[in-house]
């Protein structure tokens, strides 16, 4: 199956890689890559690149950061680029994550968007440091052809490059493609490039300049849920009397190959293995542990598909839209859920408190595109101020809830491109006094003894005008 | 309602004591009637905990859906919204077609819940409608029979009310249509009328005109009140009962209840025009002629009184004879005779299947079998005679109104099964009154023959109320009902004050009683066997309440050895439409599914329950009994893209198109003479299998049913019809499957694009080509009511 790709494309993207060649100067020859390893996973959906660079200082000075390179049609659909450092060697070998920044450099060729990594320690001159980077892609795999039948099986392009673009020069490289099955169409040849199985291997290649490039286009067969959560709208609703409450809003979609033409039902029951291949029907949401009256809806009512799995550790919710998803069909729920306070709330310190919740989205291997967490506190809290371990959007809300009356302070945390990647804790501070709690028992007490006291006065007291 | 007011109790020596009873029997009779809406309401949620809650059936969606704008867009929005997702290409004007009473009922409801922060939806607030107002409606039960006989027969009758299958099957959480608030209306407006009638007061006649405004929009059946109370007038009238009571009572509602209504935009002049507001116009004429007559009876002599009469008379009868020579020539002019079809249903049974095979054709329009009496008001139905029988002793103004209104509801039930929704509040009121009254007579023998508990001299007062508190509790030991009746306050004492024109004075009354005295043993044996009847009918009620009515329709369950199958095909379908298709599309179907493709799909359709234009309902008829080819071009005029059919034929649900599909026949077939009945059936039989005609085999409702069913168990075994299908393979030309549900009960079909038209090529080949399409076209157009 292996084959040389279509001529059109090669043209185009050999262009494209040939305008790289551009000197620079700046700080950044000092350093260089003497290895890079990296590994693209294409298994699901979502493209996860393993990147090992092992850097070294050539320069006089100590360097401080390292900077990777981004493609500017990556870079739109970069969910994180997470950096670790690697210390000591063979078995003894620990990890220290580093922080990871966009940055901006000035005459950055074509376009080129740069993150740079910070080291926890500056890389003295001959000095060398393996760095392993992980980043995500989201919606890089485009199905080609857009449109299948239902008993066809969904093939899909992936694009890049077979060198790593770098602003420094790599000495030597190599980059293992992870298909995830044997079905590979085609794929570039960019010798010497060789196919094992569900993997490709370009390289290695020696002696790369910085910006080289050389566009690879890879088409092959991928029929894993393109499960894309085009707005996930999270509502985190804190009550003091014990209850934490989540409203989950989701807006799936089916991002892979459009269907076409006829969906027959006869077809899809009786013959499963060849039909709607690239279609999914369940999806796995991981709840915290504890979880307690989980609902499944929609707008229309209950849909009455879903199993609930709980164990001390976690739940799992496998739910089941209410039909197959096809490509480039949508669905719509709602997941619902409540938790037990004590395991989410503490306090940290006179009256301040804060609410320790994850991130992401509990559904498995699905990307959010746009994802809002709304955290609503008890009526009557104060200062509130949100610390999440990535940059989000952030602003506040007043919502009215049972028998509010100056309403409930949100806050809105917003983020866009969310992989699972981002399910990490985040946490938001708040003052409270418990004093607040009693506000709503006592104000229907009161209503009730004023209607009481109101009923009293009517029968005691004589309105009419003829005595 | 039951305020303690009646402090001065008639007996002065015994005052300080009645006034304790008088107070602890409202309290009591308070707490009861809490526990009665308390029963009404929850005896209506076993659909929610059974299935969800949800909005069940086809109507309320509409319903609900027309809340939904209202919440959203405000009322004045509402009353000009013109709905162009349905009737397409026609439209429906809703604020003008629609009863808005519950629309606005629940969208105040909401509204009124959401401005003190309880953030309910809209839905949840429709879903619970009915219960709320079931709970209403027994308490409004409670009232009129207290003014028709006293506050025990009230409460045993809310109680039996509350628990009426008839009202549940109307009234279930979800079941959000108009009769849910209609029931509580109409039944408030007797009460109001009955007040009225009894106290002479001005304010309740007018409060009477409100109740009867929120009647009108409410519900169609207020033609019902606006008939019953005129003859009930009458009935008066001619029994020799008028009394400036009667005419309070009446004349205003006319006047103000019928402007009321006027300002109902559906309604509008139909309330001064049509015939089913006549007969109230009629005897408000009588009414004042009669009154004018008393008046001029009172100022004359008895001798100038005959003189005086014999002249109107034969003036008068000339001038009557000319006017009436008037008015029923104006009526007959009109084709209907001024009666809408439903009206004339009702006067003609036979009149609908007949002439509109419309409204012959859904269900609820059929009439009752007798199992369905037996099934929806259970004991009452052997109750109501009694009832009836205590309503004569003694006949009030109050209880013969009672009989009218049970009388001609007996009727209209029996012509429409729908309408045994109106017979049910009268059943509870009069069965009420029969238990009360049986109660009251065993107790006030048991009492009589015990020695150790006559001393007390108010004994017998206390009766009726313990006689309620029997029916209520149903397993009450009858000792018990013994010991509390000592304690239980004087009621009679009140209603004496009230009723003291029709009543004779208690005294006389009880010394009477005392006489009627039955033995003990047969009081006591009969006291058990009455609580026994009432259990029975609980248990009766709770049943139907569970396992009958709470079934929301558009989910299905059934159970099987291997546990709860739940079939959520419809919503699977609607949920698809809504998400998979574009915003325009527009979706035919029969009409029933019209309401819930609009509301659940949010897609326009061409038909929907509201059947409003007949022709446009038997074009879609047409194109279902027609050819593939045919009815692609029906709807391919009507802009459809999708066509939806319900097919039950995997699962065996028995209510599907198939099964329906001859009165699409009989309707289209009704404006489209080419659609012939006996095309459809074999020897008179409807069939689908090997037997069944080429017609049926061929039309559209057969083919999109059963295409490529043959393929799911190789032979096309139907399981609703109990047959192999008669044409197992085939394919279809101008329409392709886009989606089928799990269980097959709805298939969407899209209509295949037109085919590209061959330009530009030779005459020859273009002649060709065209020839033998075009000669089919030819046949098919004449067919086709679109062109």
């Amino acid at each position: 199956m292996e084959g040389p790709i279509r001529a059109r494309e090669a043209l185009a993207l050999t262009l494209f890689s040939l305008l790289f060649f551009l000197s620079r100067s700046s700080a950044l020859h000092d350093l260089l890559i003497s290895n890079a390893e990296r590994r693209i996973d294409l298994s699901s959906h979502i493209v996860k690149v393993y990147l090992t660079l092992k850097v070294e200082n050539a320069g006089s000075s100590p360097a401080s950061e390292v900077v990777l390179a981004f493609p500017p049609s990556q870079v739109d659909h970069l969910a994180t680029v997470e950096a670790l450092a690697t210390k000591g060697k063979r078995k003894k070998t620990t990890f220290v994550r580093l922080e990871v920044k966009p940055t901006e450099l000035p005459d950055a060729p074509n376009d080129t968007k740069y993150f740079t990594i910070y080291l926890a320690n500056p890389l003295n001159s001959a000095e060398s440091i393996t760095l392993e980077v992980l980043y995500m892609l989201t919606h890089s795999l485009e199905p080609f052809p857009a449109e299948i039948g239902q008993s066809e099986s969904q093939l899909v392009y992936y694009r890049d490059s077979a060198l790593v673009l770098s602003p420094y020069h790599i000495k030597q490289q190599t980059t293992f493609i992870k298909t995830p099955s044997t079905k590979v169409d085609s794929f570039t040849r960019v010798e010497p490039t060789n196919r094992a199985g569900t993997e490709i291997k370009y390289g290695p290649y020696e002696d790369h300049t910085p910006y080289s490039f050389s566009a690879i286009l890879v088409h092959f067969e991928n029929n894993s849920p393109f499960a894309v959560v085009e707005e996930l709208v999270r509502e985190v609703e804190i009550s003091h009397w014990g209850n934490l409450q989540v409203t989950e809003q989701y807006k799936l979609v089916h991002a892979g190959a459009r269907h076409k033409g006829v969906f027959s039902r006869v077809d899809y029951q009786s013959k499963p293995s060849f039909n709607g291949v690239s279609s999914f029907r369940y999806l796995l949401a991981r709840l915290p542990p504890r979880v307690h009256s989980v609902y499944y809806r929609d707008e229309i009512g209950n849909i009455s598909s879903s199993h609930l799995r709980t164990d001390s550790r976690k739940s799992e919710l496998e739910i089941e839209p209410r039909y197959p998803l096809f490509g480039g069909w949508k669905a719509t729920f709602v997941i619902g859920y409540g938790l037990p306070l004590q395991d989410f709330l503490f306090e940290s310190s006179e009256d301040r408190r804060y609410v320790n919740f994850t991130f992401g989205c509990p559904l498995m291997e699905t990307v959010v595109d746009k994802l809002t967490i709304k955290v609503v506190l008890p009526e009557g809290s104060k200062d509130p101020s949100a610390v999440v371990p990535f940059p989000v959007d952030q602003h506040l809300e007043t919502k009215y809830s049972y028998l509010d009356v100056v309403g409930r302070t949100v806050v809105v945390l917003e983020k866009k491109n969310v992989v699972p990647g981002h399910n990490s804790h985040f946490q938001v501070y708040y003052t409270f006094k418990p004093i607040f709690m009693l506000a709503e028992p006592l104000m229907l007490a009161s209503a009730f003894f004023l209607f009481f006291v109101a009923c009293i006065a009517y029968l005691h007291i004589d309105l009419s005008i003829r005595k | 309602m039951s305020a303690p007011e009646a402090s001065s109790a008639a007996v002065p020596t015994l005052m300080t004591n009645n006034t304790l009873r008088n107070a602890f029997g409202g309290v009591l009779s308070f707490f009861i009637l809490l526990l009665i809406a308390v029963l009404a309401f929850s005896i209506r949620l076993f659909s929610v905990i059974k299935y969800e809650s949800v909005i069940h059936e086809f109507d309320p969606y509409f319903n609900y859906r027309v809340t939904q704008f209202l919440t959203k867009n405000g009322i004045y929005e509402f009353w000009n919204w013109f709905d162009d997702r349905t009737w397409y290409p026609l439209g429906r004007v809703i604020g003008g077609t629609v009863y808005p009473g519950l629309t606005l009922t629940a969208g105040t409801i909401w509204w009124l819940l959401n401005s003190l922060n309880i953030p309910l939806s809209v839905e949840t607030v429709c879903v619970f409608t009915a219960p709320i107002f079931s709970a209403f409606a027994s308490w409004a039960t409670y009232l009129l029979t207290k003014e028709v006989k006293g506050a025990g027969a009230g409460l045993t009758a809310a109680v039996l009310l509350a628990m009426v299958p008839s009202y549940i099957s109307r009234s279930v959480a979800g079941s959000y249509d108009n009769e849910a608030v209609a029931i509580f209306a109409l039944i408030f407006t007797f009460y109001l009328y009955i007040k009225t009638l009894n106290t002479g007061s001005l304010f309740y006649a007018t409060l009477n005109s409100i109740a009867y405004f929120y009647m009108v929009c409410s519900w169609g059946g207020y033609t019902f009140i606006i008939n019953l109370i005129p003859m009930h007038v009458l009935l008066c009238i001619v029994t020799g009962r008028y009394s400036s009571r009667l005419y309070i009572a009446y004349a205003p509602l006319v006047v103000l209840g019928t402007l009321l209504a006027a300002l109902v935009p559906v309604v509008g002049f139909n309330a001064v025009m049509t015939s089913e507001h006549f007969a109230s116009f009629l005897v408000f004429i009588i009414i004042h002629v009669v009154a004018l007559v008393y008046y001029i009876k009172g100022i004359l002599s008895p001798k100038m009184f005959k003189v005086a009469v014999t002249l109107v008379i034969s003036a008068g009868l000339a001038v009557c004879c000319a006017v009436i020579a008037v008015l029923i020539a104006l009526v007959a002019s009109s084709p209907t005779k001024g009666w809408s079809g439903r009206s004339l249903s009702l006067l003609d049974p036979t009149y609908a299947s007949k002439y509109i095979p419309i409204i012959a054709s859904v269900s609820e329009h059929q009439p009752p079998t007798w199992p369905s009496y037996f099934m929806d008001i259970n004991v009452l139905a052997f109750l109501v005679p009694a009832g009836i029988i205590a309503c004569f002793l003694p006949l009030s103004d109050a209880s013969s109104f009672v009989v009218l209104y049970i009388a001609t509801s007996v009727y209209f039930s029996g012509v429409m099964v729908r309408l045994m929704l109106v017979l049910a509040p009268a059943a509870c009121i009069t069965s009420g009154i029969a238990l009360s009254q049986a109660f009251d007579v065993f107790t006030r023998s048991i009492k009589f023959q015990l020695p150790g508990l006559s001393s007390n001299t108010e004994v017998d007062a206390g009766e009726t109320s313990s006689a309620t508190k029997e029916a209520q509790n149903d397993a009450v030991k009858t000792e018990k009902a013994e010991e509390t009746s000592k304690d239980r306050p004087s009621r009679k004492s009140k209603k004496k004050e009230r009723e003291h024109v029709e009543k004779p004075s208690t005294k006389t009354k009880a010394e009477k009683k005392r006489l009627l005295a039955l033995p003990l043993e047969a009081s006591v044996i009969s006291l058990l066997l009455l609580v026994f009847l009432g259990a029975f009918y609980v248990v009766h009620c709770v049943w139907a309440a569970a396992e009958a009515y709470s079934a929301p329709s558009i989910v299905l369950t059934s159970h099987s050895h291997d546990g709860l199958h739940v079939f959520d095909d419809f919503r699977e379908a609607y949920a698809w439409l809504r998400h998979n298709t574009d915003v325009d599309d527009k979706v035919a179907s029969w009409w029933d599914y019209g309401y819930q493709t609009t509301a659940m799909a949010n897609r326009t359709v061409i038909v929907d329950n509201n059947t409003w234009n007949n022709t446009h309902i038997a074009t879609v008829g047409t194109a279902m009994s027609s050819p593939e080819k045919a009815a692609w071009e029906i709807f391919h005029s009507l802009d459809v893209k999708y066509v939806l059919v319900v097919f039950g034929g995997l699962v065996g649900y028995p209510s599907d198109d198939i099964n329906k599909f001859l009165w699409m026949v009989r309707i289209g077939g009704g404006v489209f003479p080419h659609i012939k009945e006996p095309d459809y059936l074999r020897d008179g039989q409807y069939r689908i299998d090997s037997q069944a005609t080429p017609t049926m085999l061929n039309c559209l409702m057969y083919k999109l049913s059963y295409y490529r069913f043959v393929e799911t168990d190789g032979k096309g075994f139907d399981r609703v019809r109990r047959t192999e299908i008669g044409k197992k393979y085939f394919k279809l030309t101008h329409f392709e499957e886009v989606f089928t549900t799990h269980h097959w009960m709805v298939r969407i079909y899209k209509l295949k694009p037109q085919k590209n038209r061959i330009r530009g090529k030779t005459k020859k080949s273009k002649s060709k080509t065209s020839s033998t399409s075009s000669s089919k076209r030819s046949g098919t157009r004449k067919k086709n009511p679109w062109h």
